[in-house]
């Protein structure tokens, strides 16, 4: 059995199932950076994926277009970041507890409404997921290019959001106000930047993301809407921001490391490694807090983050 | 042109600190009639059955009493934590961590008298919970990790742990199903009414309201916890050592959450099982902003939710409104009550330009 896992159709697959793994955290992570960018941590994340999960299942099911219901999961993911900017930016509670808040009441709400729809059936509904997409080409390059370039449309637009998030932050005059208003919410202020408007849009698109990398999980790894579909994926992002320096680049380099320790033991169960699969399934999140242990030290965090921006309270 | 602007206020009243939260409560109530509206059911009925349910019977009101005692032991983890401003979201795997400890007891200590094993598991799930949180708390005073995101992601190393041992280890011989043996006797908690399972770990659960608000309110942790929490750069400087008081604040946090899960194994399973918590350390969190961190709001915030997820029960089976509500109005419980205290510390000013 050891031998197989040098053989090519085992790192093949290996990558495949890196690159699928990662996906949904890749959006995550870069949904988060947006947000913490601007000096919001929203921790509403692990509740938005589950309500982009089960958003985009429950739309697909009743239209038959995937694209549509990832569409919606977007949308239901602003709709999340409006409630978390009204709590933590506008009335400037607690950013800790509002983002847990967003998480307990997403979680809930996307149980409750799926239930509504389904009832509980012995055998859960499922969809047509998406399917993998060949790129030309580059998915016949030797061993890489079938594990590579086969892969989800929604994995290549995430691989496509990298450079967008970092052009927007580095390069846009957007990306410029979102970090000033990270950074130093009072001179964002005094050069008449609007600092709560900035962080809700943030929160926003942040949202969006988070809501497609929830739909990832229902429409393209899995086909069908379970609790635990997220399984504290968000938690890894927000892991994967910190581990990522909160630059889009490295973070979806974290998510890619994920990605592999979660495709790595999902191969080895493939494989039929019978040695208790629930070991298997502790080692990503055990080493996405030695990661975590690693960088912190040297964290470079938005100077703003987690301060609510309030006028009066100049210097505070 | 009006706008609004968000100003300090006078402090209130205590009697201000009481009322708050249940008018927070009644709020959630009637903003849940939304969900519970969209579930075609019919209000008045399951409002009805919602409080029937939970309180209506005495074998009813006793299993409220019963869902109370995990809630308090995580919503005093949580509260007592948040009081340090460590930031303890890991109280399910807390949890888990003193029900392992007190089942592997349970099921190899034979012999003992159970005025003698019972306190040998208590203690025991106290250090094993405690032990557990001190890993995040050490990680963030000596290596600046994350605390928020330690705390969560041990708790799925935790729950996949047990896996691992309910497949492996402590798995029932002779089965598939990943459930430990059953506990010897001597480690059960004894049942205090007749015809029900109302067992000790409800009166442990008081015992720690008392415990924790004479830590808060007599002891000299009490008060480092709580200078930590306000200032720790202050704390610091005013000679406070830090890193000690949030370790033993975790360890203290932890222990409590612990001591939920022994409750679950000894009191109600005894087994260890998969899902032995509904998520209790995640509604720990939301009982502990109820109760404002107050170890008697804390109680009482933890008896309003149990009434909500055992009332839940009968309200579905009655109106066909899905039980999910209950977690639907933990949520919205806590959105409320952040907006609530703000308007304790805050008041909104109209601004006309």
């Amino acid at each position: 059995m050891i031998r197989q896992i040098f053989e090519i159709s085992f790192i093949t697959g290996l990558l495949g199932a890196t690159m699928r793994m990662a996906t949904p955290i890749i959006f995550a992570t870069l949904g988060e950076i947006i947000t913490e960018r601007a000096g919001v941590l929203n921790l509403g994340i692990e509740g938005t994926m589950l309500m982009g999960a089960m958003t985009g299942f429950l739309v697909t099911m009743s239209t038959g277009s995937l694209w549509f219901g990832v569409l919606m999961a977007a949308v239901v993911g602003m709709l999340l970041a409006l409630l978390m900017a009204f709590l933590a930016v506008y009335l400037g509670l607690s950013q800790h507890v509002s983002g847990l808040g967003i998480t307990l009441f997403g979680t809930g709400l996307a149980m409750f409404i799926y239930r509504l729809h389904f009832g509980s059936p012995t055998v859960p509904p499922t969809v047509q997921p998406f399917k993998e997409v060949a790129i030309p080409l580059l998915s016949k390059i030797p061993i890489l290019g079938e594990g590579i370039f086969v892969q989800y449309s929604l994995t290549y637009i995430s691989w496509i959001m990298i450079p967008v998030v970092a052009i927007l932050l580095y390069k846009t005059h957007i990306g410029l106000k979102i970090r000033v208003v990270g950074e130093n919410p009072f001179a964002a202020d005094t050069v008449g930047v609007n600092v709560n408007l900035t962080r809700t849009l943030s929160l926003v698109a942040g949202g969006a993301f988070m809501g497609v990398g929830g739909a990832f999980l229902t429409l393209a790894h899995q086909n069908m809407f379970l609790i635990d579909v997220v399984g504290g994926r968000g938690w890894v992002s927000i892991a994967m921001v910190i581990f990522g320096n909160w630059d889009p680049l490295k973070g979806a380099l974290g998510a890619l490391l994920f990605g592999f320790l979660d495709g790595f033991q999902l191969r080895l169960q493939a494989l039929g490694f019978h040695i208790p699969f629930h070991l298997f399934l502790m080692i990503p999140y055990l080493l996405t807090i030695i990661a975590l242990i690693s960088v912190s030290r040297r964290a470079v965090i938005p100077a703003g983050l987690l301060k609510p921006y309030r006028r009066e309270e100049k210097g505070g | 042109m009006i706008s609004f602007r968000i100003v300090k206020r006078a402090p209130l009243p205590n009697w201000a600190k009481v009322v708050i939260p249940i008018i927070a409560i009644l709020v959630t109530l009637i903003l849940s009639a939304i969900p519970i509206l969209i579930a075609r059911g019919n209000l008045w009925k399951s409002y009805y059955y919602l409080f029937y349910g939970a309180l209506g019977t005495r074998f009813n009101l006793l299993e409220t009493f019963v869902k109370a005692s995990p809630l308090t032991f995580t919503g005093l983890a949580v509260a007592f934590a948040f009081r340090a401003k460590f930031w303890n979201i890991g109280a399910e795997g807390q949890l888990l961590a003193g029900a392992i400890v007190a089942t592997w007891i349970g099921i190899s200590f034979n012999g003992f008298s159970p005025f003698v094993l019972i306190p040998i598991i208590l203690i025991a799930g106290f250090i094993a919970g405690g032990i557990w949180a001190s890993i995040p708390a050490l990680l963030k005073t000596k290596l600046r990790a994350d605390d928020v995101v330690t705390t969560l992601l041990l708790n799925y190393v935790m729950i996949h742990f047990m896996g691992t041992l309910l497949f492996g280890p402590l798995q029932q011989p002779g089965s598939s199903w990943p459930r430990s043996p059953e506990i010897v006797e001597a480690a059960k908690y004894p049942i205090l009414l007749a015809r029900s399972r109302f067992h000790l770990g409800i009166p442990l659960a008081l015992l720690a309201v008392i415990a924790v608000w004479f830590i808060n309110k007599k002891t000299v942790l009490g008060y480092q916890t709580k200078a930590v929490g306000v200032n720790i750069r202050a704390a610091h400087f005013g000679g406070i050592n830090t890193t000690s008081v949030i370790v033993k604040t975790a360890l203290i946090s932890g222990g409590l959450a612990g001591l939920a899960g022994v409750g679950e194994v000894c009191g109600i399973q005894y087994h260890l099982l998969m899902d032995l918590s509904p998520g209790y350390g995640y509604s720990g969190i939301v009982i502990a902003m109820l109760g404002n961190l107050h170890p008697v709001g804390v109680f009482f915030a933890a008896l309003f939710f149990s009434v909500i997820i055992v009332g839940a029960q009968s309200m579905s089976r009655m109106t066909g409104v899905p039980t999910y509500i209950a977690e639907v109005i933990q949520g919205l419980a806590l959105i409320v009550m952040l907006i609530a205290i703000l308007f304790t510390e805050f008041k909104i000013k109209v601004v006309r330009k």
